[in-house]
């Protein structure tokens, strides 16, 4: 295998930044730092310049007006499938960027399930070329074993010491307890996460969506609830045991959530993500036979979706992240029992989630901010963005109260496979700034 | 009249449409006994028989029933793993519609794949059987047969015995005889029952012994072998001991009941072969009420009415 190196990215929708630009009039809220206020912000040169009231006419630059929005540090999806190498059709690195900046984020994790995996060295140095000179920052999650077969782990350190941050065989469930155990052990010399995609497969090989009702009406293969927390059972006990640091992506069931409060209560060193489309949809969703809603770990029922709800609103639930899963629609448009799992997510995390906690009033701003930026940036132990004097301006602007269809015209992800299109939605996005760009949402 | 233009089920069917069916039905199945045995009902119409999946005694009697009502047919078959490398099912029936047909029935080895085609064509598509989902055309034949022979269905009990959790033709009957009020009853091994199924309204029993005095009609599925190497349950042996029906166990009714299997039968299995044969099986004429059922469910498509001249 060999991988064109130093490549030049054409930066195609981010555009740099001004020299001086003022963003006027934004609510900037950084619960970081303890802001919740109406102020400005000076850019220059990509640099957090100030922060206070600013008179507008008196600035020599670009103003950006931003009344009635919110501004907050740089939102990050630590859960995304680029597609490369190996399926450039359904993602690249650049497309997968754009669609992560068009939903508000500003900092993306991407999955080593790509072909070849991200198991050695060479391809964490050709995702980070590759994404030298986007907006976006790509922090890539490299492989617990080996092609991520479960076997011998990879070389852990070096691909840490290139720019992993974090383990994980997504997709591919570590089965043998003794390789995920090493793993966790492992990890802690350097205090990074393993994230753990929970299922036992030996309860899943037919599986298609959520075994019970729905299920058994329209004949498909179940995938039990209790296949997911089985595995999340036994790798609380290994965090336990071994002291190392656990995370439970795209956390679905009720019985998980449990678990994963349990464990928290216990000080395990364990945490949890949950997609969008958990908490927003259900296995009825299918009756359909949408391909659309199938995906790794399946929609669930009422009684998970409420638990999933509780379980973000009180914190057992660390953060939302999108499993954002492009697929082609070649791929997609199939017989249910053919079609590939996985929807794409970037671009409607932020209004899903508005949705069902915001305008609810579940959760306050300032606990979503901290699900979409404190929270995954701490899991992976980096410095997080705020909002203050001398940093790299890194935020994200967003209105949580316009309406707006999703249709496929505005999506940037080169896949379209996402259960929501035509949904009504409600929050969005309005421009990302960093690395010295910005870039305007077109949803 | 049916709602749709589509029979992609009984899921969500009425109580109406059923009985237009089936009267429907019994007047094409007076025509068998004519030395012609066609009608001109759908001379000029094209219907495509799509089989993605091994079928005999279906696939027969479909084309029977098409024959009968004077359509011109064209036969695909194809097998599920040609499916998979690539032919698309969409691109396949497209290519077939774009030769003008008007009606498609299909068999496939995926749950929804009648669905799918459904929103992309504009022929009438017909469920032929989709996976362990539905089979609709017989779990009409079999309300049919049990009209036939005992009257007036909702006063009975009916018990589907077997191998629930992947049967198609389980899942129709139960949406069909529910949607008429019918009181039902699933019975086999719990590893072959499948989760929440008594939302649906049907009773759960474990024990054949336990409901042979209740019922008027035993519904014997078959039990696909490969499951037994899935662990769902131990032995053929075992499955017999326990859940076979057979002539030693039925001396405990209370009345006869009528014996029915949508084929093709395992015999010493699932049902031992004196039991087949009795006077009381009616698996045959489950077999010829089929093809009056399908021509039923072709004409009322193609925009018949329930009045047959």
């Amino acid at each position: 295998m060999k991988l064109t190196k130093n490549v030049i990215i054409r930066r195609k929708g981010f555009q740099n930044l001004p020299e001086r630009i003022l963003l006027k009039d934004g609510h900037l809220i950084d619960p970081g730092t303890n802001m919740d206020k109406k102020c400005d912000i000076l850019i220059k040169n990509g640099i957090i310049q100030d922060v206070d009231v600013i008179d507008a006419p008196a600035f020599s630059g670009q103003v950006l007006d931003l009344k009635g929005k919110i501004v907050s540090p740089g939102w990050m999806d630590m859960h995304v499938h680029l597609r490369e190498p190996g399926r450039e059709d359904e993602e690249t690195i650049e497309s997968g960027s754009l669609a992560a900046a068009n939903g508000g984020f500003t900092a993306i994790c991407c999955m080593p399930n790509t072909e070849p995996a991200i198991d050695n060295q060479e391809i964490i140095q050709y995702i980070k070329e590759r994404s030298r000179e986007l907006l976006i920052d790509v922090h890539p999650i490299a492989s617990i074993t080996k092609k991520r077969e479960g076997k011998e782990l990879s070389e852990i350190l070096e691909l840490v010491e290139q720019g992993a941050v974090a383990i994980t065989d997504d997709g591919s469930p570590v089965m043998s307890a003794e390789i995920m155990r090493r793993a966790l052990e492992y990890t802690k010399m350097i205090d990074i996460p393993v994230i753990g995609h929970e299922e036992d497969i030996t309860m899943t090989e037919n599986g298609q969506v959520n075994e019970g009702f729905v299920s058994t009406c329209l004949g498909l293969g179940g995938i039990p609830s209790v296949a997911e927390e089985i595995m999340i059972a036994r790798d609380i006990m290994l965090a336990e045991y071994t002291g190392g640091k656990f995370h439970v992506a795209h956390i679905s069931t009720k019985g998980a959530v449990e678990l994963v409060r349990q464990a928290k209560s216990k000080n395990i060193k364990v945490t949890a993500e949950v997609t969008p489309h958990h908490f927003s949809l259900t296995d009825e969703a299918t009756r359909n036979f949408d391909t659309n809603t199938k995906m790794h770990p399946p929609l669930r029922s009422e009684d998970d979706r409420v638990a999933i709800i509780a379980g973000l609103s009180d914190g057992t639930i660390d953060l939302i992240a999108t499993d954002h899963a492009p697929h082609s629609s070649e791929e997609k448009e199939a017989e249910f029992i053919v079609a590939p799992f996985g929807i794409i997510g970037c671009e409607t995390a932020m209004a899903l989630t508005f949705m069902q906690f915001l305008h609810t009033k579940k959760l306050a701003i300032k606990k979503i901010i901290e699900k979409f930026v404190a929270n995954p940036y701490q899991v992976l132990n980096l410095p997080q963005p705020k909002i203050v004097k001398g940093v790299i301006a890194n935020l994200t602007i967003f209105d949580p109260d316009v309406e707006w269809i999703f249709e496929p015209k505005k999506i940037l992800s080169k896949s379209t496979n996402s259960p929501f299109l035509g949904w009504k939605l409600k929050g969005k996005p309005f421009a990302v700034i960093n690395n010295n760009q910005i870039f305007q949402s077109i949803l | 009249m049916l709602k749709s233009k589509h029979l992609l089920g009984l899921d969500g069917i009425s109580r109406e449409e059923i009985y237009t069916i089936l009267d429907t039905a019994r007047s094409f199945r007076e025509i068998f006994d004519r030395p012609v045995k066609r009608v001109p009902t759908l001379q000029g119409q094209t219907v495509v028989n799509l089989f993605f999946e091994p079928s005999t005694r279906t696939r027969i009697s479909f084309e029977l029933a098409e024959k009968r009502l004077s359509a011109d047919i064209v036969n695909f078959t194809s097998s599920a793993s040609s499916v998979k490398k690539g032919e698309t099912l969409i691109d396949t029936v497209r290519n077939i519609e774009a030769m003008k047909i008007d009606m498609v029935v299909v068999r496939h080895v995926s749950p929804g794949a009648p669905h799918l085609l459904s929103r992309v064509v504009n022929a009438n598509v017909i469920n032929a059987g989709d996976g362990g989902h539905e089979h609709p055309t017989q779990a009409l034949l079999d309300m049919m047969t049990i009209r036939e022979k005992l009257g007036n269905l909702e006063d009975l009990t009916i018990a589907l015995v077997g191998d629930i959790s992947h049967s198609r033709v389980s899942m129709s009957n139960i949406y069909g005889l529910r949607a008429l009020g019918v009181r039902v009853i699933v019975c086999g091994p719990s590893t072959l029952i499948p989760r929440e199924i008594e939302e649906l309204g049907v009773e759960i029993y474990h024990n054949i012994d336990e409901i042979i005095p209740q019922v008027d009609v035993l519904n014997i599925l078959r039990l696909q072998l490969e499951r037994q190497r899935r662990g769902l349950f131990p032995s053929l042996r075992e499955y017999h001991n326990y859940f076979g029906i057979t002539r030693e166990r039925l001396e405990n009714a209370s009345k006869p009941i009528l014996i029915m299997h949508p084929g093709p039968m395992n015999r010493g299995v699932e049902i031992s072969s004196d039991v087949a044969d009795s006077e009381h099986s009616v698996i045959l004429e489950q077999v010829t009420n089929g093809v009056a059922v399908r021509m039923a469910v072709l004409y009322l498509l193609a925009g018949g009415t329930s009045e047959i001249n």
